[in-house]
């Protein structure tokens, strides 16, 4: 069945590698490809140096690609060649980050950080509406017009990153980049940072690519879940199914490693780990279909292993893989 | 000490912060035992007073503290009244702490088989030689692979996981009988972090360690702890066993911190978050600190502190909910579903009584 939803994102083969030719070259991202489709949630998870961030990175074009495609809205972002095009996308897309006090300027009264936007793409008619508009933005996240004199550092961690999400949510972006934006909170406060997302995401319409380490919060706001390990993605496919029925050995390990708040639980928990040596071997793989919008990066030679754990969990009857 | 099986006894502590700004009551009258062998687990959010309450135990509080009352009994001496001198021996032998970041507990500029020898050179007077082969001994222990071949490493070279192992290994060196872990895997990743999870049980088991446990990891907590005491706002609010915490919690706080994590079945919806920030503790508030965020506050929570109140031999809460005269209340879904469970779960058989025929 064709997918009827809109593409907002398309990533084709991306490579993004550092120091290309040195001794200390880097495969950051290494031939990933993904789709993101418009008003849906996009979770991209794995270990720290796996290369989440290096892709939301690429995808705002901080980088050139070392190779492949990224298309936004059906333009490519290598040939936004245009100052109106550029700053175009640069509006549409912004990005969330884990350290919010690190991502804010010290110095600058919250009015001014949540304004920078605004101030950039010229979208306030004169100082009032500035004002207008920046209150309207703390009201949305959960903040008061007072707030808006105060600096970051009269806040606490929850409070900063809803000041981020004000600053990106300034100039009506279509598209968001969350980067590890719940990894410094405490439990209690992700869960409002989270909700707040949700909340924004069904009034507003707008499609995150939310990276995290922590894959039982992504499981929660995703639609979708991509696991990243050393460069590559190794399964994607729906969140509940790969979070409930994963199908590469290194997803398994991932989940089995989340703590679970639960001491029967965990008093039986059974540790899976994974070999990282058996991607090693010569084999030409590429993501293959096992069930319905459910990949594995898999080998020829795999697939047929892959199918069966897939049947075994009841997640394809007779479906035919390419 | 009063109870032979302790290791520690905090009884009443009570520590302020002189600050620009006034009086920061961080520590507001915190009682605890450390049993021998055990691992007790200190849940909460940031600044509710965990590091604090574990830093005074080392005598390592910041220069602005001052301890306004009470007592750290440690085989029958209390700490607070220990010289800066005194703690020195103490600290790294008897009572060890690791932290988050194993590097401001590693010397960058020092090989690390020489950093794990150091304590057994400075209190077990061992010679250098001597030191370093039992450091090479603890690198084998903690899982450096080829130990031989590190030892001669700088902290570096290793990886933020392997890090964490060396300083693993330099606390445990000396087998101590207390070891304090404040937050010792929050910034690793998870499946690192469940490595060194079970190492800490591996070597608590063989060093026979009392483990002091700092995380606001609930996850966590659960896979690590034999008892947990839940702090808020500068208090202990709810202590008990793990399975009484998880199972059985009585305090609305414990409820919000359980509650706001998602489970294995969270499907869609929205998460309950515990709305609002902790107070500030310049100025706390009076009565129950949790009131103001709690959907279960009554009025006698704003005017009076709770005293803790008796739910098993092993288990108390700081909450008016459990007065005998307070409403009956249904606890979020979730706390229910967990309490289902703790009913239905084998408890310890009562005593069994002989009846004898007249
Ligand atoms: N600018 C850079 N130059 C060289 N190497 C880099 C650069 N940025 C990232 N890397 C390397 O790329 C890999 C992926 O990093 P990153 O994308 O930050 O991973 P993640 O966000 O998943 O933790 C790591 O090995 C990292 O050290
Ligand atoms: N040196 C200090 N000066 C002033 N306040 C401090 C100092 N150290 C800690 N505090 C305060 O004491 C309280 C408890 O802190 P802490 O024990 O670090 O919390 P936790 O470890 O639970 O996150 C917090 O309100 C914190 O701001
Ligand atoms: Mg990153
Ligand atoms: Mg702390």
């Amino acid at each position: 069945m064709p997918d009827e939803r809109k593409k907002i994102l398309e990533v084709h083969h991306l490579k993004q590698y550092f120091n290309v030719g040195k001794k200390d070259e880097v495969r950051a991202v290494d031939d990933v490809s993904f789709d993101i489709y418009e008003g849906e949630t996009f979770g991209l998870v794995g270990e720290s140096g796996s290369g989440k961030t290096t892709a939301g990175r690429s995808i705002i074009h901080l980088y050139e690609p070392t190779d492949g495609q990224i298309i936004f809205n059906g333009k490519d972002v290598s040939k936004l060649h245009t100052k109106a095009e550029m700053h175009e996308f640069r509006r549409e897309i912004q990005m969330i980050f884990q350290d919010p006090y690190a991502s804010l300027n010290p110095r600058m009264k919250v009015k001014d950080i949540v304004a920078e936007g605004i101030d950039i793409h010229g979208l306030a008619k004169d100082d009032a509406d500035r004002t207008k508009q920046v209150e309207d933005l703390l009201e949305t996240v959960g903040l008061n017009k007072d707030h808006s004199s105060r600096y970051p550092h009269e806040f606490s961690g929850g409070q900063r990153q809803r000041i981020g999400i004000a600053r990106a949510l300034a100039v009506e972006p279509k598209f968001i980049i969350a980067d590890e934006p719940i990894s410094a909170l405490d439990v209690s406060i992700q869960a409002q940072v989270v909700n707040l997302m949700k909340e924004l995401q069904e009034k507003q319409g707008l499609t995150y690519l939310f990276i995290a380490h922590d894959l039982s919060m992504v499981k929660y706001i995703s639609d979708r879940i991509g696991v990243m390990h050393y460069g590559k993605i190794l399964e994607i496919g729906p969140a509940d199914e790969v979070y409930t029925h994963p199908l590469h050995a290194y997803t398994k390990s991932l989940i089995s490693a989340v703590p679970v708040p639960d001491p029967e639980f965990e008093r039986n928990r059974k540790q899976v780990t994974y070999d990282a040596s058996r991607e090693h071997d010569d084999k030409q793989r590429r993501m293959v279909e096992i069930a319905p919008g459910h990949f594995v990066r898999a080998s020829e030679d795999e697939v047929e292993m892959y199918t069966k754990r897939a049947q075994e969990a009841g997640l394809v009857t007779d479906f035919p893989h390419s | 000490m009063e109870n032979p099986e302790n290791v520690i006894e905090v009884r009443n502590l009570q520590i302020d912060f002189h600050t620009y700004a006034g009086e920061v009551k961080a520590i507001r009258d915190v009682s605890f035992d450390l049993r021998k062998g055990e691992t007790l687990a200190i849940v909460g959010e940031s600044g509710s007073g965990k590091s604090v309450t574990t830093r005074s135990l080392m005598g390592l509080l910041a220069p602005n503290a001052v301890i306004k009352g009470g007592s750290i009994m440690f085989h029958d001496e209390d700490i607070i009244k220990k010289s800066e001198k005194d703690m020195q021996h103490i600290r790294g032998k008897d009572i060890a702490m690791i932290f988050q970041d194993p590097m401001t507990s590693l010397d960058p500029t020092m090989r690390i088989g020489l950093q794990i020898a150091e304590p057994l050179m400075k209190h077990k007077g061992l010679k250098k030689k001597e030191a370093v082969a039992q450091a090479l001994e603890m690198l084998k222990l903690v899982g450096i692979t080829n130990p031989e071949g590190r030892i001669n490493d700088y902290p570096y070279q290793f990886s933020g996981g392997m890090r964490q192992r060396i300083v693993i290994a330099i606390a445990l060196v000396c087998y101590p009988e207390v070891l304090i872990a404040d937050e010792p895997t929050t910034a690793l990743d998870v499946t690192i972090q469940a490595q060194i999870l079970d190492l800490m049980k591996d070597l608590q088991n063989r060093i026979d360690t009392s483990i002091i446990f700092i995380t606001h990891d609930l996850g966590v907590v659960a896979g690590m702890a034999d008892r947990v005491a839940v702090m808020y706002a500068g208090k202990i609010v709810e202590y008990g066993t793990v399975d009484e915490i998880f199972f059985n919690p009585q305090h609305p706080y414990t409820w919000g911190l359980l509650n706001s994590m998602p489970t294995l079945d969270t499907e869609g919806g929205s998460l309950s978050a515990i709305p609002g920030t902790p107070p500030d503790l310049l100025d706390p508030p009076v009565g129950d600190a949790f009131a103001a965020r709690s959907d279960y506050a009554m009025k006698i929570d704003t005017e009076q502190e709770p005293p803790f109140f008796k739910v098993s031999d092993t288990h108390y809460a700081a909450t008016w909910l459990l007065h005998p005269d307070a409403p009956k209340v249904t606890p979020p879904a979730e706390i229910v579903r967990r309490q289902k469970k703790f009913a239905a779960m084998e408890k310890p058989e009562p005593p069994i009584k002989h009846v004898t025929k007249e």
